[in-house]
């Protein structure tokens, strides 16, 4: 069966930029592991020779015409920011750029 | 001292292993999975919308013209394209990603297993890539001292990422990919790849191993290498770099460092170990991409001759292998070549017996006007058709040379046919002899002393003479015919 611990939990709440308290580290360990055991149950099931699938009933993705809609506006688009300057959104400084 | 002077040396000893992942934005008009524009320089955060915004309750729709377009490159690369793939959100924290996520394409990519047909110097070669997918752009963040400023206008652009195998060996390699996978999106009208305007972006995984290893040496990715000069330089120095290490006995970290062009030298990038942890999954929102048998011929009906098998045969006609490297710079130039070459033989000409001096006018004297005048080919006045009525005068021995550069002119300035040109100004080369023996004869009289001279010996006094025929005759005689002439005429009686 597989086993998560408070370790793993601290990490996930790290890349989620989650904050925990020790008891709610613990909490969150014991839901996780309670969906981790309840996957166990499906793991029982036969799937030999059935294809992986991410969606219960077939579906494929239905694809939209290249064509431009209207925007929102700047003040639009900025109207939810905790911080602006101009046009741009504000953020504590990032280093470098990702991806 | 500096990379250029000691890596020769370097090199004798260790092997360099460069593979590349390049970004390329799509030249679709809306974004990947939703409506706004993708234009470039738009005021800041002006081209948004709830998707882009990451608001909840938001759904992504894929843009058709994307997938077609990433289709088209994935046809060009001879990649196996998947009928089913798959896209997967990959998640990490940064300003310029509302959503938290990046959707891309992770186990199940669109294209896999191709290869780009790349120009190194003149030779042709095949590098094998490992995968082309989909994803999209994310904005772009500036940096202010302790903040840092958001623009979400890029957030969505439609990428492909090209993945290439680990098979580069030089950093000329690496830049010789970039610049044939640059015509390739080009050529194929995928995306302008403009990498002023971050339309196609490199970051390059490069490890060195002694020659004669099997085993790969620990890579470092290289980030925001964005030229082509870049691309070279980052490439050299970190080549230099890895070998110190391992030369004076350290290691070379796994690590992902970041160039900066202005210093000239790349830095590690801050990054906390977990960061990595992208926890990628199928992404729920979005069922599998299915290129279907009606999308394959859509493709395949607009996909254009490439430019490596044009390459391969203008260098079977005869054409030099920088000059032929030229003329697939682009497309547009090669499709004039084309149109030139095809419409030959209705001035009489053979097509590959005389594409080599299509070629010379076209290289030399048409684009010559034209970068004097500031002119794209696309904007030439002078007409592939007129370039080869120009060749197919001069080949049918109707006007020399010379004057032909004189028709060039006139037709490039008025628009008028070469032929008429000729036609109108009596231009038409005099090759008759019975023309020209008479002012031979008249010469010969009034020059005794320069016949003397070159009875004595000297050669150069031919020159004199033909250069007196064609001033006689408005430079129209025929220079071979005219040569003969006078060699018999200048012998002794």
């Amino acid at each position: 069966m597989a086993e998560i611990g408070l370790q793993e939990v601290t990490e996930l709440a790290m890349l989620a930029r989650l904050r925990l308290s020790t008891d709610e580290t613990e909490t969150m360990r014991r839901e996780l592991q309670q969906i981790l055991t309840a996957m166990d149950a499906l793991a029982a099931v036969p799937t030999e020779g059935v294809a992986a699938m991410t969606h219960a009933v077939p579906m494929d993705l239905r694809l939209r015409p290249d064509a431009v809609m209207p925007s929102l506006t700047p003040a639009e688009a900025l109207a939810a920011a905790p911080a602006t300057a101009g046009d741009h959104f504000v953020v504590p400084a990032a280093i470098g750029p990702h991806e | 001292m500096s990379t250029d002077a000691v890596l020769p040396q370097l090199l004798e000893e260790w092997e360099p292993v460069i593979g590349l992942e390049i970004h390329v934005q799509l030249g679709s008009v809306s974004k990947a999975f939703s409506s706004s524009a993708t234009t470039f320089g738009e005021p800041p955060n002006s081209l948004t919308d709830p998707l882009v915004l990451g608001m909840p309750g938001t759904l992504p729709v894929y843009n058709q013209r994307a997938a077609e377009l990433a289709v088209a490159l994935g046809v060009a690369t001879s990649s196996k394209i998947r009928a089913r793939s798959r896209f997967a959100r990959k998640h990490y924290f940064y300003p310029d990603l509302p959503k938290g996520y990046q959707i891309t394409q992770s186990d199940e990519p669109l294209c896999e297993e191709g290869t780009l047909d790349v120009l190194m110097g003149t030779q042709r070669m095949a590098i094998r890539l490992q995968r082309i997918h989909l994803e999209e752009d994310a904005g772009k963040s500036s940096h202010h001292g302790t903040v840092s400023h958001v623009d979400l206008n890029r957030a969505g652009v439609p990428l492909v990422e090209v993945v290439t195998a680990p098979e580069l060996h030089s950093a000329e390699e690496a830049a010789e990919f970039m610049r044939s996978l640059h015509r390739l999106v080009r050529w194929l009208g995928i995306s302008d790849g403009d990498m002023e305007k971050g339309q196609m972006r490199c970051d390059a995984n490069v490890s060195v191993r002694r020659r004669g290893e099997d085993r790969l040496g620990t890579r470092t990715e290289l980030k925001n290498i964005n030229s082509f000069r870049f691309v070279q330089n980052a490439i050299d120095n970190e080549i230099v770099r890895q070998i110190r290490l391992l030369e004076t006995g350290e290691r070379v970290l796994r690590e992902t460092r970041l160039w900066d062009a202005t210093a000239n030298a790349s830095f590690p990038m801050r990054s906390k170990e977990e960061a990595n942890d992208y926890r990628y999954f199928p992404d729920p929102d979005l069922p599998p991409l299915l290129i279907d048998g009606p999308m394959m011929a859509r493709v395949m009906q607009t996909l254009p001759t490439l430019p490596g098998p044009r390459f391969e045969r203008y260098r079977e006609w005869g054409i030099t292998g920088d000059d032929a490297r030229t003329l697939i710079g682009e497309r547009a130039l090669s499709d004039y070549f084309e149109a030139a070459i095809a419409a030959l033989p209705s001035v009489g000409c053979n097509a590959v017996a005389h594409a080599k001096a299509v070629g010379n006018w076209l290289l030399t004297t048409l684009l010559g006007a034209l970068n004097r005048d500031g002119k794209s080919i696309a904007e030439s006045p002078f007409p592939a058709t007129a370039l080869a009525a120009i060749v197919g005068l001069i080949e049918g021995g109707t006007i020399s040379g010379k004057i032909a550069k004189d028709v060039f002119d006139e037709a490039y300035q008025t628009g008028a046919e070469p032929a008429a040109i000729v036609a109108a100004k009596g231009l038409v080369q005099i090759s008759n002899p019975a023309e020209l023996l008479p002012i031979i004869s008249r010469l010969l009289v009034e020059n005794p002393k320069q016949i003397e001279a070159y009875r004595n010996g000297n050669e150069k006094m031919l020159g004199y003479f033909v250069g007196k025929v064609m001033k006689a005759t408005d430079g129209k005689a025929n220079p071979q015919v005219l040569n003969d002439l006078l060699r018999k005429a200048l012998v002794p009686a």
